[in-house]
């Protein structure tokens, strides 16, 4: 006689009424096959854990995003934010859909001419710029990003040492009605700075200012503060018509659109929460269009959006290590994908599925990475099916900040992997071996041996 | 591994416990050890008598089956004694 599926014995308790911490829904379907290819497969073949990368993915957010703003304004930019995953696999992908390059720092400033950005079209942003690579992206025309004096003072040395003229814009911060308002970065609208450095740059005659950006901050749940943005860029640009008779060439609003993850304490998941790119787009076109700009002058619109734009198109696969259960009698589970991978837990409730068919039965989850650390939990609460060791899970919408923001702690990193559109799978960063740690170490000579 | 006689269980897998109140959903295998527990059976039976019908080496389950009672306690399901 053929045995029966096995699941093991359950029982929960039913609380009438309230939605419970782990959200109202019972996390959803089971998630067997991503773009067509087997989650099982995938982890056979490359191991466990595993990130995986959606081109398609990737490609049609981009389009949906791209769309939403051209219908409304006449001439958009995005710009690949590279911070948010600089896997050139990734990169190459914007850069061929025809987004420009954002890099904060030298290393990705390099990283972006190894692809075969053309220097012209790379934003140098961010508040660390060495002398030498403002000579270099002077040189090579490259659009700085003027974060402080100091940095505009070194600028203006420097254009006396090249052969090109600086393109810069200036960050500007401002008050656009969310908290906390970012005044780290960039020279303040509301006290007078950003007027006063566009005053300075101006009658240095040393630097060829470009135009005006703005970063007001990360996973901005209002369309509505884009807006005022906006409209603060328009009136400095429009303070520059009038004083200098200069027209800008762009108005760069940043990143910080939000994507369709869910933040940590909220009931409703983002996906039914958080603006769609049309909602952002509206916003932001309607201010520029109705500012004072003459349909002739309106500049260019670039936009650095990032986690928006590749959170969806990335996911970790993983595999149940162990269940147990804590001492208050709640259930642990225990994955081999930890905190080190998935720096986003931080702030995220991932929605995490089960890669096989399940019963219908849930219980309150607390999901655990396999770090011997404190810290490394990945849900504190979340309503899983009975899930068996060797099981998988898949961890869905990681594509943004993990694969930069991850770190080689306790484990090794595990291979990326790229689907492409035709559903043929490329490894694009190999998984680490013990002599990638090993390698740059350098043991002094009485270190050398133990005994 | 003595269950708490009152309880009242469904044939869906609705367990109602009259002395405090409180309801509870139980899956088949779940249900099956309940029964199995409320006919006197011991641990040793229940261990023969799943591994028999179902998919699961004695290893696995013993181990399920201990985590099920923890629940169960910890649920006040059991009788005081135990
Ligand atoms: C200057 C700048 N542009 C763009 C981004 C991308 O932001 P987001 O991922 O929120 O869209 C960042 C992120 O911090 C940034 O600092």
């Amino acid at each position: 006689m053929e045995k029966k599926h096995y699941e093991r014995p359950h029982i929960v308790r039913l609380d009438a009424g309230m939605p419970s911490k782990a959200g109202i829904r019972s996390e959803q379907l089971p998630t067997t096959h991503i773009d067509g290819i087997a989650v099982t497969e995938l982890i056979e073949k490359y191991g466990s854990p595993l990130f995986v990368l959606s081109e398609k993915t990737i490609r049609s957010v981009y389009q949906k995003a791209y769309k939403a703003f051209s219908t409304r304004y006449p001439k958009v930019q995005f710009a690949w934010s590279y911070k948010t995953n600089y896997l050139s696999a990734v990169c190459n992908i914007f850069h061929q859909e025809g987004s420009w390059a954002e890099v904060v720092s030298g290393f990705e400033y390099e990283k972006a001419i190894g692809n075969g950005v053309d220097p012209k079209k790379i934003i140098f942003n961010g508040p660390a710029k060495t002398w030498d690579e403002l000579v270099l992206a002077t040189e090579n025309s490259s659009l700085i990003h003027i974060d402080h004096l100091d940095e505009l003072y070194m600028l203006i040395e420097v254009a006396e040492t090249t052969s090109q003229k600086p393109r810069v814009a200036i960050r500007v911060n401002m008050d656009t009605g969310i908290y906390p308002m970012w005044d780290r970065f960039g020279f303040n609208y509301e006290n007078g700075q950003a007027w006063d450095a566009l005053n300075k740059i101006m009658h240095s005659g040393k630097l060829e200012l470009m135009g005006l950006h703005t970063h007001i901050g990360t996973f901005i749940m209002s369309a509505n503060a884009y807006a005022v943005a906006a409209s603060k860029l328009a009136e400095l640009a429009r303070s520059l018509q009038q004083k200098f008779n200069h027209q800008l060439k762009y108005i760069d609003l940043g990143g910080g659109f939000a994507s369709k993850n869910t933040l940590k304490g909220s009931y409703l998941p983002g996906s039914d929460t958080n603006p769609s790119f049309n909602e952002y787009a509206e916003a932001i076109s309607s201010a520029l269009i109705n500012s004072h700009f003459t349909p002739g002058e309106l500049p260019l619109l670039i936009l650095e959006t990032g986690r928006a734009l590749i959170d969806e198109a990335g996911y970790i696969l993983s595999t149940v290590i162990a269940n147990k259960r804590m001492s208050t009698g709640r259930r642990a589970t225990i994955i081999d994908a930890g905190v080190s991978l998935l720096f986003t837990s931080f702030w995220y409730q991932h929605q995490v599925s089960v890669a096989q068919g399940t019963s219908q039965y849930r219980e309150d989850t607390s999901l655990y990475g396999p770090l011997c650390m404190n810290i490394d939990c990945i849900r504190e609460s979340i309503n899983l099916p009975l899930l068996n060791v060797n099981d998988h899970v898949v961890i869905h919408q990681t594509g943004a900040y993990n694969l930069t923001q991850w770190m080689q702690f306790i484990h090794l990193r595990p291979n990326v992997v790229l689907i492409d559109e035709k559903g043929e799978v490329h490894i694009v960063r190999e998984k680490e071996k013990l002599s990638d740690v090993n390698g740059p170490e350098l043991l002094p000579e009485h270190l050398a041996k133990i005994n | 591994m003595k269950i708490n006689h009152n309880l009242a269980v469904s044939e869906s897998g609705f367990l109602f416990n009259p002395g405090s109140g409180e309801s509870f959903t139980v899956n088949p295998i779940g249900a099956e050890i309940i029964a199995m527990l409320r006919s006197g059976k011991s641990r040793a039976e229940i261990i023969d008598s799943i591994t028999q019908l179902y998919q699961v080496d004695r290893n696995s389950f013993e181990k399920d089956l201990q985590d099920f009672n923890g629940i169960l306690k910890t649920y006040n399901l059991l009788e005081k004694d135990e």
